[in-house]
């Protein structure tokens, strides 16, 4: 059986350290905080110009002034410090944050990843995206492994690159890749519930390797 | 010398001219100079590059001005949430220059510490680098950026005393500090205007010497775009969770 968007994010919280310092970006690695082990110091980083950043707001006590990367009321920690836009990318673009989880539309072999616009469609704007996949120690993408039955993990990723080479860890609905960018390519790692190679071999583009631990 | 004026239309008198460049703190509705925004559209000044990260909504912030179309080039690094943009920028009607987040604040950074030019490894492999010069730096690749000025920056403070020293509340300080610091004049409106060492000079976090004028603004209304929310009882919520409503 196919993890849900919740067990992705409970497996991508796996990845998670004391002491880190996490990014993460909208959608299904959002909810990675709702993983977070107790006990566990992480502090998260909202691009914006806030480190430590809270939970929701109870009702009534949303602030304007107080929001995250994807302009949610958020809240305060203790531990929260606040600087400009400039001072907050310096931080990504230094390597001072431990780890990224973000979603994609397409993530190639060799780590190239697509996820800020579709040509000819409707153009957003790539925001942080590239800044944090230049920036940051470990990039980890949570994404659903098909879109409409197309692999989104690629030979080549055919939409604009959000970054070349930047992906060290895929985790979809079917089963965790590590990625080498730096040559080695896509391994499988893990499968999700009852899911098994062949399931994976059969609606995966990209070529992998399957690692010897690999439990079946 | 007085930097305080009466209002946003004295602020900008002599300031706006059609066709300039102008940048505007804030990060989606969090933090922008809207009281000089509405004194920017009412003065009627137009083709405007506008320097900010984001346009607005639909009808707020720089979106004010997406509907009067005074904006010929928008230079963002995100345009989601505006209709009127989509539609004016599919009809050619509005240039976009996207710039990764990172990589347009350290611009308007550079811009105002006297820097033409720097390297990222932002964007390096993508599209954003096409036409730009790359050079390798202890084996890895980075992108050249231009610095970037503005003829009028126009910023957003929680507290500036009369000498024009800001200081800024929570996530409303985002791009305000860095574009202060590039426009060939920078104009302040302030939330609470206060007299010379009112504010400790500790937490100042925008010198005077980078504001030539500033107004007060006790009553601006501030607007929240995505209004989460989490239940009482669930006091212990971690980060980022909780319901939309």
């Amino acid at each position: 059986m196919a993890w849900s968007r919740d067990q992705m994010a409970e497996r991508a919280a796996k990845e998670l350290r004391d002491g880190f310092y996490v990014n993460l970006g909208i959608g299904i690695p959002t909810l990675v905080s709702n993983y977070i082990p107790n006990g566990m110091s992480v502090q998260l980083q909202s691009e914006n110009g806030m480190l430590g950043t809270g939970p929701f707001p109870f009702e009534g006590e949303e602030d304007p002034d107080l929001i995250n990367a994807g302009k949610q009321t958020v809240t305060e920690l203790p531990t929260t410090s606040y600087f400009n836009s400039a001072d907050s990318f310096a931080m990504i673009r230094g390597g001072h944050i431990d780890i990224a989880i973000l979603g994609a539309m397409e993530v190639a072999e060799n780590g190239d990843l697509a996820n800020w616009m579709i040509p000819g469609k409707v153009v957003k704007g790539m925001g942080g995206a590239m800044d944090l996949v230049g920036g940051v120690k470990k990039v980890v993408v949570v994404m659903e492994h098909a879109a409409k039955g197309d692999s989104k993990l690629k030979k080549h990723c055919t939409l604009p690159l959000t970054g070349a080479g930047v992906v060290d860890m895929v985790i979809t609905d079917l089963g965790v890749f590590s990625l080498d960018r730096h040559g080695g390519g896509l391994t499988l790692i893990e499968l999700a519930p009852d899911v098994t190679l062949d399931d994976i071999k059969a609606k995966t583009e990209a070529s992998f390797k399957v690692a010897n631990t690999l439990k079946q | 010398m007085n930097k305080v004026y009466a209002d946003a239309r004295s602020a900008l008198a002599g300031l706006l001219k059609d066709g300039m460049t102008i940048m505007a703190g804030g990060f989606g509705l969090c933090g922008i100079p809207e009281t000089l925004i509405l004194a920017i559209r009412d003065s009627g000044v137009k083709n405007l590059t506008v320097v900010s990260n984001n346009c607005g909504t639909d009808g707020k912030g720089l979106g004010i001005l997406l509907d009067t179309r005074q904006i010929k080039k928008m230079i963002s690094s995100y345009v989601g949430e505006n209709k009127t943009f989509m539609n004016q920028f599919l009809a050619n009607e509005l240039e976009i220059e996207f710039n990764p987040q990172g990589t347009l604040a350290e611009r308007i950074r550079a811009g105002g510490a006297g820097i033409p030019a720097f390297f990222t490894k932002t964007g390096y492999g993508t599209k954003i680098a096409e036409g730009k010069d790359v050079r390798e730096f202890d084996g890895e690749k980075y992108v050249m950026e231009r610095g970037l000025v503005a003829d009028l920056s126009i910023v957003h403070a929680y507290r500036g005393d009369t000498e024009g020293n800001l200081a800024y509340r929570k996530t409303a300080r985002n791009f305000n500090p860095p574009m202060a610091t590039a426009g060939k004049v920078t104009v302040a409106e302030v939330e609470h205007l206060v007299k010379p060492g009112d504010i400790n000079p500790d937490h100042i976090i925008t010198p005077g010497i980078y504001v030539k004028r500033m107004i007060h603004v006790p009553t601006a209304p501030k607007h929240i775009e995505q209004r989460t929310v989490r239940k009482r009882q669930k006091a212990d919520a971690p980060a980022g969770t909780g319901e939309e409503v």
